[in-house]
């Protein structure tokens, strides 16, 4: 069974978002979903000052076995991306909602985070595919 | 879907489980890039039972070897030998690759893929039919393949006190009976190792003394890596019926001498030979980051020479590796079209890896 942390927010597209206490998000992607793309080998962050919506690509991420895009939960502007996955990809299998986040964003909208979904809509995702 | 009689075994030990060609089969056990490395540097397992054992048996069997394989199985002097080859339809294209054990004058065994068992067994058996050969499949076997350069040290002490006096003296590409299992010296991996047939029954008991033995699972995942950086081609990836030997690399495998020896497809690939082919297998190295992946178009000056036929991630490497099937002019670098993007690469020899070491 995934582990699926209660005081995170998800999206349909397996990334889970952290509020952090000055209003930023980290993002990244879940312990179902590193699970699913196996061992992790490339890992390509966006960089401070990008701009994205919710919805838009945002990271590259490559296991051995496949290459995903990792899409943007929310509308903001990257503060950081987390430069570790460059040369050890392979934290995102091992700690993927600590040590593995993949990007900080400040949201255009404080409201966004409210409107993701809790862990047990996401449980109830997962429990689908 | 279909299981192996290890099925419950893999699921025991965390196996993330995948439809392979109908078989409910481990892809890894947490790590596939650890279970590369295991492979390459201690000693790991692989339920291969999917794979299809075929026996064939008759006093003309030789004769219908020689028609049936591009390979020639009159190679095969020495008893348990056992040799590689495509066996191509009437217009060179391959219908499978496969190995052949040579037991005995009247006896030898194949192994052909899973994926292609149904198709095979019907063209085997249809051309047995003009040479009266017995062709039985063993689906009442297990196969399990021990890799890794301790691999035999640990799977002699898994077999019995005496397996390593009756099996320590056999040779690579061999096979020899032991018990009431058959032992090859033979693998997917590039490293010296076991395949071991043996009665279903048998399998799990097999399996669990390897894991005392200090043998890791390995699965399906790690096996494909293996293979690739190890140069050996994986069918319907890298050749299938719309391809010749020819043009996967494998002309190594055809048994040209002796010249009046009629096998199937030996004319259409003659006649190919004769006209000059086209296209060939070569290895890629990627220079940039990324993981080359099957069907990605190769480039060179802007213009498409040819496609991935395989690609992947390198444990021992660590870069992305690839076969890809080219014009046979190329050079010694091209670019691979990747997520939008061209990305250089170094065009190289197969294999990429040999006994654990780089070969680039």
């Amino acid at each position: 069974m995934s582990n699926i942390p209660n005081e995170l927010r998800y999206t349909k597209s397996h990334e889970w978002v952290r509020r952090n206490e000055d209003g930023t998000l980290t993002v990244g992607i879940t312990d179902h979903a590193q699970g699913l793309l196996g061992d992790l080998v490339f890992v390509e962050t966006p960089e401070a000052e990008d701009t994205f919506s919710s919805g838009d690509d945002c990271a590259v991420i490559e296991s051995v076995k496949a290459a995903s895009d990792v899409y943007c939960p929310v509308d903001g502007e990257v503060i950081e991306g987390n430069e570790v996955l460059g040369d050890a990809p392979e934290t995102i299998n091992h700690d993927a909602y600590g040590d593995g986040w993949i990007f900080k964003i400040q949201p255009e909208d404080d409201g966004a985070f409210n409107e993701l979904m809790d862990s047990d809509e996401y449980a109830e995702i997962i429990a689908e595919d | 879907m279909k299981n192996t009689p290890l099925h419950d075994l893999h699921v025991s030990l965390n196996a993330r489980m995948v439809d392979f060609g109908g078989w409910d089969m481990p892809i890894n056990y947490g790590s596939q890039i650890d279970e590369h490395h295991i492979i390459r540097k201690d000693a790991g397992m692989f339920d291969v039972s999917h794979m299809t054992i075929v026996d064939m048996k008759g006093d003309n069997v030789k004769a219908f070897l020689q028609k049936l394989l591009a390979n020639d199985v009159a190679k095969l002097k020495d008893a348990g030998k056992a040799l590689y080859s495509c066996m191509l339809n009437e217009d060179g294209g391959v219908i499978d690759d496969l190995i052949t054990y040579y037991i005995n004058d009247t006896f030898y065994r194949t192994v052909v893929n899973a994926s292609t068992r149904e198709k095979d067994l019907a063209w085997i058996t249809k051309q047995a039919e003009a040479f009266g050969v017995e062709v039985t499949e063993r689906d009442d076997y297990a196969m399990i393949a021990v890799q890794g350069p301790n691999a035999r040290a640990k799977a002699h002490k898994a077999l019995g006190d005496d397996a390593e006096e009756k099996l320590g003296d056999m040779k690579p590409f061999f096979i020899r009976d032991y018990g009431n299992m058959s032992v090859a010296r033979t693998g997917y991996t590039g490293e010296d190792g076991y395949e071991i047939m043996l009665p279903e029954k048998e399998a799990s008991g097999l399996w669990t003394k390897l894991l005392e033995a200090e043998v890791k699972p390995c699965g399906l995942g790690a096996r494909d890596t293996l293979r690739l950086e190890a140069g050996m081609n994986l069918y319907g990836s890298d050749m299938d019926e719309t391809i010749s030997p020819l043009e996967c690399g494998l002309n190594w495998t055809i048994g040209w001498e002796p010249a009046e020896r009629d096998f199937i497809g030996r004319a259409a690939i003659t006649k190919q030979k004769e006209a000059g082919v086209k296209r060939k297998l070569v290895g890629l190295v990627l220079e940039g980051k990324g993981v080359i992946r099957n069907h990605q178009k190769v480039m060179v000056n802007g213009n498409e020479i040819g496609e991935v036929t395989s690609g992947s991630f390198s444990p021992t490497l660590s870069q992305a590796i690839a076969f890809a099937r080219v014009a046979k002019e190329v050079g010694d670098t091209c670019q691979i079209e990747m997520r939008g993007k061209r990305i250089d690469a170094r065009v190289v020899k197969i294999p990429f890896v040999r006994n654990g070491k780089s070969c680039l």
